[in-house]
């Protein structure tokens, strides 16, 4: 359905595309990290594409492999109906992308979520702060590696694990580095 | 002459407990869906006012009986105890269901494994979610804990009673080491919290 907007990438930014497919009648395109602002403003702003709508944006954690983080992003058209799937992959030692919070205003909240969840810093962002945790929460929930019985309670409990142990821990699995 | 009793002879202790399982005023913290099976409990069908314990109050400070419905995640945890510190002594805690009792199914990082490591639990109704008669059967069970002054807070009264010393509501209750339960707010959301 949407073959001419992946025709429409690989004329207009052919260096940017890593790889074209399609699955299941749904068009995905790879793009490189660096490039996907200049992908996903193109394709907004065309007047054959018009994805004028951010449905959502989201990352994917394949834990072992490289990259090891994929962002995609889900592009429809309200003016032509068409969809698209746009991915770009992130590397564990450096997990930044640019934002798109300027281009959607909804990649602002789904930015911060992807932030909170996956460690995955968008440069560029207006606000990146955490949005589902609470800011005491250390390391990314949703993260392959982060342990799945590390507690932070916000109310400390006698049997709790203790704090310390907690965050050695989380900070041997989790390649998170803090920003100070 | 035969005149019947007037008066019955028990100790004041009794009575007051007596008095107070017959008229329990709960307040329903409800997160989930067991909210729907406490609504039918209180329905006309199954009927709860039966036991004096029909009418919730929607303030923590006109209730003396805290019925955890549903989930609690670690993020509410602080209001949780918050509503329960509000509560006037004496005061009883009812988990309502598997998850307000160990955090269920539920076994990562967002759920709180229990409303008892917040608060403090007199009676657990198991059920995902309980059947009308389990929370009945919880309520008995409440009530007689209530009568033998089991209670987790009773009241006490009378000349035996031993007077307790005015706590800080707001820092209670304190851990063995001296802190308080509930991380204050700047511990909660650091300041820093930007981009960690």
């Amino acid at each position: 359905m949407a073959e001419r907007l992946l025709d429409l990438l690989l004329a207009e930014l052919p260096d940017a595309v890593v790889e074209v497919g399609s699955y299941l009648g749904d068009e995905i395109a790879l793009v490189h990290r660096d490039r996907v602002r200049d992908v996903l403003t193109l394709l907004r702003d065309h007047e054959s594409s018009k994805m004028d709508m951010l449905v959502d944006l989201t990352v994917v954690d394949y834990l072992g492999q490289s990259p090891r983080f994929e962002v995609v992003y889900h592009l429809r058209s309200t003016t032509f109906g068409h969809r698209l799937r746009v991915k770009a992959g992130v590397p564990e030692d450096d997990p930044t992308i640019a934002s798109v919070a300027d281009l959607w205003k909804s990649a602002n909240w789904s930015e911060r979520e992807a932030w909170d969840l996956y460690g995955v810093r968008f440069e560029g962002h207006p606000d990146l702060r955490r949005i589902l945790m609470y800011g005491a929460f250390e390391g990314h929930p949703l993260r392959k590696d982060y342990p799945q019985n590390a507690r932070q309670p916000l109310v400390r409990r006698p049997d709790a694990p203790p704090t310390d142990e907690l965050t050695t821990r989380l900070r041997l699995h989790s390649h998170d580095r803090r920003v100070e | 002459m035969n005149q019947p009793a007037s008066y019955i002879p028990t100790k004041l202790q009794e009575a007051v407990n007596w008095a107070q399982k017959y008229s329990l005023f709960t307040y329903p913290f409800a997160t989930a869906c067991c909210a729907m099976e406490f609504m039918s409990t209180l329905g006309p069908r199954y009927d709860l006012a039966r036991f004096g314990a029909e009418f919730p109050r929607f303030s923590p400070r006109q209730a003396d009986l805290l019925i955890v419905i549903g989930t609690i995640v670690e993020r509410q945890a602080p209001v949780l105890r918050r509503v329960y510190d509000q509560m006037a002594d004496p005061k009883w805690v009812m988990a309502f269901g598997v998850c307000a009792s160990t955090g269920g199914f539920y076994q990562n990082y967002t759920v709180t494994p229990g409303a008892d490591q917040v608060i403090p639990v007199d009676v657990y109704v198991p059920g995902c979610p309980p059947r009308p008669e389990q929370v009945m059967d919880g309520l008995m069970v409440l009530m007689n804990r209530i009568q033998d002054h089991r209670g987790s807070v009773q009241r006490e009264v009378g000349p035996t009673a031993t007077a307790t010393p005015i706590l800080d509501r707001r820092r209670l209750p304190v851990l063995p080491d001296g802190t308080s339960m509930v991380l204050d707010k700047e511990e909660r959301m650091p300041k820093d919290g930007r981009v960690r």
